[in-house]
């Protein structure tokens, strides 16, 4: 064999998300449960395509002009700028006007977006603060880019709420102008928001020590059921009466979840600028270019194509808000009977109650390792190992089974 | 009275406090001259600038086989799941399969998949495989320095210096001539620094349209191996030399050939359905590394998920599950093969005409009938193309290439004149 090129090249362990997707798969058991990745699922436990996408996928096939031609660097201008209206509220024009947007791959290629461009402009901090707990790309998302990734408190684990003194406190030792990313609603994986007094405690925070507010919002409508309710945190932060006055705020927007368009990777990065630098929005623009130019000439045209028309067109967008309504009622519902089968059925030792006002896809059960391994291992149930479970998972026919083996697990680590 | 602070003066030191400069970056090459067609209002202006194909009629087409695929999709597509970091699988074994094993017909290429010495994952395109690739090879490849063929497509040098290559040339066109350079490839290539990159043309070289004959592939591997550079494959234009997919990749038969006698022990090949489906905004390509051993290619199948998933976790899918529909239904395929087939027949077609109505007297054109894929080089300067676009409206790169496609039996007199009166008045 002639020589190696290469330096030596390690095997990794696969994604811990993925790895168990994969684990998932391999799984011979038929009454497995798969509560790890954040996918809806409907009450038959199979995926679902929102009527509101196959409706705007069958509209879009028959439209004149329909083709595969490459999208400009910035995206499909119809898309990016209906998206910008959904989540920043289109009757505020001021902040509209103040915005610079492009189309991004999903929620990952916004945040690794924003994340270049401020490492290559923001002189601020190199800090950048995640929740703990938060979604577990985050880290390597802001590592890969050179941040030096800090986390700020936010999950109380013995009172299962948010630990708002802890979170305002990071806020205050943080370096000036550091970068606080803030989930806009739907928290993952703990499915806990701050309420809006606490919101506005922790916007004036930032405003005070000048950070600069990155919103991650993969799942706006999720939490309320109600797209206007979701934007609620972004709203307050980027209209006129925001504490927030000098500092820019980036938002990451994803249309995986709310649209069910995971897999074909749409979202938005929006820049919302204070009022004195809305003269750099086409320099901005043309950085974000240059950007995305050398990572990938181009986002994908198809999913922007379907979302645009759903947001456009007046029927396609009331379908989709039914469609969003029938997702989030049917993780309530299962929410509650997930807690009932503990609390009233199992009488399993603990307080439920959390799964039951956490919000959006995930419960944060408190479940921890042992238990997720041994649920994995001895009842086909997978979650992941912080004890996230995705309720969408849940359905009908499992959810009594799915009570039955952590009532199991908590019980045998209770013997221990 | 307490003089005022204008907002505007603490506007400004507000302002460098918070960001570096930020300079207004120039607009794409290509894509900007899109932006300045758009606003020209001759009614005779022709675009020769991006890379797409358009019919006789100047319009964007969707392949027929691609359109059916489509249809058969929106009737049978029941989940929009995330794919895997690397891609779908069942589109990696196609990706395998038709070029590596060039569908059964190359036995070195099957023995290597079948070794499991082929890593595949599905990228955002040509430019995003490239991409990955080069975070790659920064990360692993003893050296770091790229080679890259003069000229080249513009965004190679700016994607592989992102990635934190040095990006370097080697000859290849001699512009004089209009004709390939291979003294000077050769002699660069020799004069190259040992295991550093080299960045090859599979076929269709973009821009010049010029590509090496098998008996010069010969001599350039036989560099590669006395240098040991490590070859990467860009394969934008499979099918639009010959017409035929499976004719267009004899310098990766070759190579994997040398691969399996334990000559060339690696190399990667960047790959993408844009042209030769015509899935251009779809964003449908792919990765390949040929590696040098099973375990290898564990460790590199995870080292590549690594570099993608904090990038964008996942590939879109509609392209893909395009590409599968049609590998999985025979008759599509076949109907593919002959889509593509008159797609390069017109662009041979108009190459000719252009050929036949461009004045001899004061240029030699020759070179055209040489060249192949989706581009004409015509070798004329920049001056010429300016008086072109300013005079004519007639858009394409400054470095004079045209997007043959964008000729039709309704422009191809225009555009001759244009260009007979631009070459006589430069000459």
């Amino acid at each position: 064999m002639a020589n190696s090129y290469f330096t030596e090249i390690q095997e990794l362990p696969p994604d811990p998300l993925f790895g168990l997707k994969a684990r998932y798969s391999k799984d011979t058991r038929t009454d497995k449960v798969d509560l790890g990745i954040g996918a809806y699922r409907d009450n038959n436990g199979k995926p679902w395509v929102l009527p509101a996408v196959q409706q705007a996928e069958a509209k879009l096939a028959k439209t004149p002009g329909y083709n595969h031609e490459y999208l400009g660097i910035a995206g499909y201008e119809p898309f990016v700028s209906s998206a910008a209206k959904i989540i920043l509220n289109g009757d505020n024009k001021d902040v509209l006007e103040r915005t610079v947007s492009v189309q991004t791959l999903s929620g990952t290629g916004s945040l690794h977006l924003a994340g270049l461009f401020l490492k290559k402009f923001y002189k601020g901090s190199n800090a950048l603060y995640l929740s703990l707990p938060t979604w577990a790309n985050h880290n390597q998302v802001f590592a890969s880019i050179g941040f030096d990734v800090k986390s700020y408190p936010y999950w109380d684990n013995d009172t299962k709420s948010l630990d708002l003194n802890g979170f305002l406190n990071a806020i205050a030792l943080a370096p000036p102008k550091s970068v606080f990313l803030l989930h806009a609603c739907a928290h993952n994986p703990t499915g806990l928001d701050p309420t809006k007094e606490e919101w506005s405690k922790i916007l004036e925070a930032m405003s005070k020590y000048d950070h600069l507010p990155l919103f991650d919002s993969a799942y706006q409508g999720f939490a309320s059921g109600s797209l206007e309710n979701d934007r609620f945190a972004i709203e307050a932060a980027t209209s006129a009466s925001s504490p927030i006055k000098s500092s820019p705020i980036i938002i990451c927007q994803s249309f995986a979840k709310n649209c069910g368009m995971y897999g074909e990777r749409v979202g938005a990065l929006h820049i919302v600028l204070p009022k004195d630098l809305v003269d750099l929005k086409p320099a901005i623009k043309s950085q974000l270019n240059k950007i995305i130019r050398c990572e990938i000439s181009n986002p994908p045209a198809y999913g922007a194509k379907v979302v645009a028309l759903i947001l456009e067109d007046k029927a396609l967008y009331k379908q989709w808000t039914e469609d969003l309504q029938v997702m989030a009622n049917r993780i309530k519902s299962m929410r509650v009977k997930l807690r009932d089968l503990l609390t009233n059925k199992y009488k399993t030792p603990g307080n439920w109650d959390h799964i039951v006002d956490q919000t959006g896809m995930f419960s944060f059960t408190g479940l921890n390792k042992d238990m997720v391994e041994r649920l994995e291992r001895n009842h086909g149930v997978y979650l992941v190992s912080s004890g996230r479970a995705s309720v969408a998972g849940l359905n009908d026919s499992n959810v009594e089974r799915v009570a039955q083996a952590i009532d199991e697990v908590v019980r045998f680590q209770s013997k221990l | 009275m307490q003089p005022r602070m204008g907002v505007r003066g603490l506007s400004a030191s507000a302002r460098v406090a918070r960001w570096n400069e930020i300079p207004l970056a120039p607009p794409d090459k290509i894509l900007g001259i899109a932006e300045a067609f758009k606003e020209d209002s001759n009614p005779k202006k022709i675009n020769l600038g991006v890379g797409a194909y358009r019919n006789n009629e100047g319009k964007p087409i969707i392949f027929p086989s691609v359109k059916n695929a489509e249809r058969s999709l929106l009737e049978t597509e029941v989940e929009k799941e995330y794919t895997g970091i690397n891609g779908s699988k069942p589109f990696q074994s196609i990706v395998q399969n038709f070029i590596f094993n060039n569908s059964n017909k190359d036995a070195a290429g099957a023995k290597l998949i079948g070794g499991n010495r082929i890593v595949t994952a599905q990228t955002i395109s040509g430019t995003g495989s490239l991409r990955v690739i080069a975070d790659f090879l920064v990360r692993f490849n003893s050296a770091k320095k790229i080679y890259v063929p003069k000229p080249t497509w513009a965004n190679h040098i700016a994607v592989f210096t992102d990635a934190g290559l040095d990006a370097e040339f080697y000859a290849y066109y001699d512009n004089n001539a209009n004709d390939l350079d291979f003294a000077n490839l050769t002699k660069s290539l020799e004069d190259a620094d040992p295991e550093s990159v080299v960045l090859l043309h599979a076929c269709c070289h973009n821009p010049t349209g010029m590509d090496l004959t098998p008996e010069q592939w010969e001599v350039v591997l036989e560099i590669i191996q006395q240098k040991k550079l490590y070859p990467l494959i860009d394969m934008a234009y499979q099918g639009f030399a010959s017409g035929n997919p499976y004719k267009d990749i004899g310098l990766i038969r070759r190579i994997n050939q040398l691969v399996v006698e334990g000559k060339i022990p690696s190399y990667s090949l960047c790959q993408s359905f844009a042209k030769n489906m015509g899935l251009y905004g779809e964003r449908t390509g792919s990765i390949s590394i040929v590696t040098e051993s099973p375990e290898q290619s564990k460790a590199i199948d995870s080292q590549l998920k690594k570099l993608i998933r904090p990038m964008y976790s996942s590939p879109p899918i509609h392209g893909s599950k395009i590409v599968e529909t049609i590998f999985s239904n025979p008759e599509l395929l076949e109907s593919w093969l002959g889509d593509l087939d008159q797609v390069v027949g017109r662009l041979n077609t108009v190459r000719d005409k252009l050929y036949q109505k461009l004045d001899k007297t004061n240029y030699n054109w020759d070179h055209l009938t040489k060249q192949r894929g989706m581009f004409v080089y015509t070798g004329l300067s920049k001056e010429q193309m300016i008086a072109l676009r300013e005079k004519y409206s007639v858009y394409a790169t400054e470095d004079g290439r045209f997007s043959i496609s964008g000729i039709n039996d309704s422009n191809v007199d225009y555009l001759a004149n244009a260009i007979n009166e631009v070459v006589r008045d430069f000459k």
